[in-house]
C-alpha cells in the first residue's frame, strides 16, 4: 500500500480529574504518516503539546501489540474506531485521508468513571474477577498431564472466550453500558472446563452480583458488544451466561 | 439466593421480559389464528364458533387474567428496565454510530414497546373492554364481526392500526429471539432455527393483523347484516 502524509483535526475530550466537567479541545496535527498506529498519532501530538507548554493528553496504552487491552478511545463513536476486532493500539491511519477530522472521547459509563481524559478506571472488571473468576487447585505435587480428559469442542470454545482481554469495548459500545460480554467469557471459560466445576455455581451468581454493584446496565442482546469485541468474543458466551445463572438459581445450589 | 434477589438482578430482570415476552408470543399465536377465521367464506360460522368459545369458556378467562398481568408486567419491567438501562451512562458521547455494530430496532425496543402500548390501549378501548362490559351486564357478547366492520370504516383508525402493527413486527424482530437467548436456550445449534421462525413470525402474524381492518375497510369482506344469527 502506498505510503502518504496527512494533516488532521482531532476533537479530542479533555478533564482534569473525575470531578471536572470536561469538555473537547480542537488539535490540528500536520503531516502524519498513513503508516502510524493512531496511539503513534496521539504521541505526536503530545510531543506538539510539551513543546508548546500545554499539558499533554492521558490516555491508557500499554502493550501496543493488541492483548493489553488498555488502549480505550471511543473513535468517531465507535470504541477502538473503525476496524472490525482491532484495539486501537493496532488501528492505523492509512484508514484516514487528509484533511478528515476526527473524535476521540473516553469510554462512557457509571462503571467506568473518566480518571483524567481519555483514561478511564475499569477497576470495576478486577473487582468483578475477584467475585469469582478463580478455580479451587488441590496443593501438593502436580498432576501427570492429561489426567484431566477435557473434549477438544469443550477446550477450545473455552480458549475462546479465554481471549477476553478485559478492554471495556463491550460496555462503551453497549447502550446500555452493560457488561455481559465480559462476565460470559469470564464465566464461560471456567464453566466448561472441569477445574472449574467446583465454584460453578456460586461463581456465576456471585460475579453477576458484582457486576450489578458496579453500576453496569442490563443486557438487551442488541449484539453491538460482539461486533466491538477486538477478540470476537460471542455472544453465545452470553447465552451461555444466562443459563448457567438460571441452572444456578434454580438448583439452590448457589450458596 | 432468594427468588426474589434472582428475578431483580440485571439477569433476573431480563428473565421477566423473556419469559412475559414468550407468553405474549404465544397468546399472539392464538388471537392471530381465532381473528383470521373471519377470512373464512363460511358465513363467519368458525370466527364466531372460536371468538364465543374463548369468550364464554371459564379456563379461557382465568388465562385472560395472566395474559393481563403478563402485559402489564412485560410493560412495568421494560419501561423500568429502559430508564435504569439509561442511567448507566450519565454522560453521553458526543459522536455514537450505533448502526455500525446494531440494528435501529434492537436499540429502540423501549420505543418500539411503548408505540405498541398506545395501540393496545386503544385497541382494548375499541374491542375488548365494551365486550367484556356488556358481558358483565348483560350477559352477552357483542357482534365483534360487526364492531369491526364499523370500527374500521374510519380511515384514520385503520391507519393507526397499521402503524401499530408495524410497530409490532419490529419489536418481534428483535425480540422473539432476544427471549430465547435471555432464557439461554439460543445455542450455536439452535439460532438459526430460532431466527428463522422469529423473522417469519414477525412479518407474517402482523401482516395478517393488518389485513383485518384493511379488509373491512375497502369492503372485501361480507357484511355482518349479510349473516343470520348464530344462535349461542
Ligand atoms: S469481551 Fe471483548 S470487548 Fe469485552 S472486555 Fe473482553 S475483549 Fe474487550
Ligand atoms: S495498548 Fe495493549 S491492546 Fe492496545
Amino acid at each position: 500500500m502506498e505510503h502518504y502524509n496527512m494533516n488532521l483535526t482531532l476533537k479530542v475530550w479533555r478533564q482534569k480529574n473525575a470531578q471536572d466537567k470536561g469538555g473537547f479541545e480542537t488539535y490540528q496535527v500536520k503531516d502524519i504518516s498513513s503508516e502510524m498506529s493512531f496511539l503513534e498519532m496521539f504521541d505526536v501530538l503530545n510531543e506538539q503539546l510539551i513543546n508548546e507548554g500545554k499539558e499533554p493528553i492521558t490516555f491508557d496504552h500499554d502493550c501496543r501489540e493488541g492483548i493489553c487491552g488498555a488502549c480505550s478511545m471511543h473513535i468517531n463513536g465507535r470504541p477502538h474506531g473503525p476496524w472490525g476486532q482491532t484495539t486501537t493500539c493496532q488501528l492505523h491511519m492509512r484508514e484516514y485521508k487528509n484533511g478528515d477530522t476526527i473524535v476521540v472521547e473516553p469510554w462512557r459509563a457509571k462503571a467506568f468513571p473518566v480518571i483524567k481524559d481519555l483514561m478511564v478506571d475499569r477497576t470495576a472488571f478486577d473487582r468483578i474477577i475477584q467475585s469469582g473468576g478463580y478455580i479451587s487447585v488441590d496443593t501438593g505435587n502436580a498432576q501427570d498431564a492429561n489426567n484431566l480428559p477435557i473434549n477438544k469442542d469443550k477446550a477450545d470454545e473455552s480458549f475462546a472466550a479465554a481471549a477476553c482481554i478485559g478492554c471495556g469495548a463491550c460496555v462503551a459500545a453497549c447502550k446500555n453500558a452493560s457488561a455481559m460480554l465480559f462476565l460470559s467469557a469470564k464465566v464461560s471459560h471456567l464453566a466448561l472446563l472441569p477445574q472449574g466445576e467446583v465454584e460453578r455455581k456460586t461463581r456465576v451468581v456471585n460475579m453477576v452480583d458484582q457486576m450489578d454493584k458496579e453500576g453496569f446496565g442490563s443486557c438487551t442482546n442488541t449484539e453491538a458488544c460482539e461486533a466491538e469485541c477486538p477478540k470476537g468474543i460471542s455472544v453465545l458466551n452470553i447465552r451461555r451466561l444466562n443459563a448457567e445463572y438460571i441452572g444456578a438459581i434454580m438448583s439452590g445450589d448457589d450458596k | 439466593m432468594n427468588w426474589k434477589h434472582a428475578f431483580t438482578s440485571s439477569i433476573g430482570k431480563k428473565l421477566v421480559m423473556g419469559i412475559t415476552g414468550i407468553s405474549l408470543i404465544a397468546f399472539l399465536c392464538v388471537h392471530v389464528y381465532v381473528n383470521a377465521l373471519i377470512f373464512v367464506p363460511d358465513g363467519y360460522h368458525k370466527y364466531e364458533v372460536a371468538a364465543h368459545f374463548l369468550g364464554s369458556n371459564p379456563l379461557t378467562r382465568i388465562a385472560e387474567i395472566g395474559l393481563l398481568l403478563g402485559i402489564i408486567l412485560h410493560i412495568v419491567q421494560g419501561l423500568m428496565l429502559w430508564s435504569q438501562n439509561r442511567s448507566k451512562r450519565p454522560v453521553k458521547y458526543a459522536v455514537y454510530d450505533g448502526k455500525a455494530n446494531s440494528t435501529w430496532y434492537s436499540r429502540s425496543m423501549g420505543l418500539l414497546g411503548t408505540l405498541i402500548l398506545i395501540f393496545l390501549v386503544l385497541h382494548l378501548a375499541h374491542f375488548w373492554a365494551p365486550n367484556r362490559w356488556q358481558q358483565l351486564t348483560t350477559g352477552h357478547e357483542r357482534n365483534l364481526y360487526a364492531e369491526m366492520e364499523a370500527i374500521f370504516q374510519n380511515g384514520i383508525v385503520v391507519i393507526v392500526y397499521i402503524l401499530g402493527c408495524i410497530s409490532l413486527a419490529w419489536h418481534l424482530m428483535h425480540g422473539f429471539w432476544s427471549a430465547f437467548q435471555t432464557l439461554g436456550l439460543s445455542t450455536a445449534k439452535y439460532r438459526p432455527i430460532i431466527n428463522g421462525i422469529g423473522i417469519a413470525f414477525s412479518i407474517l402474524v402482523p401482516l395478517l393483523f393488518i389485513a383485518m381492518p384493511v379488509a373491512f375497510y375497502f369492503g372485501w369482506l361480507p357484511p355482518a347484516a349479510s349473516f343470520t344469527e348464530v344462535a349461542h
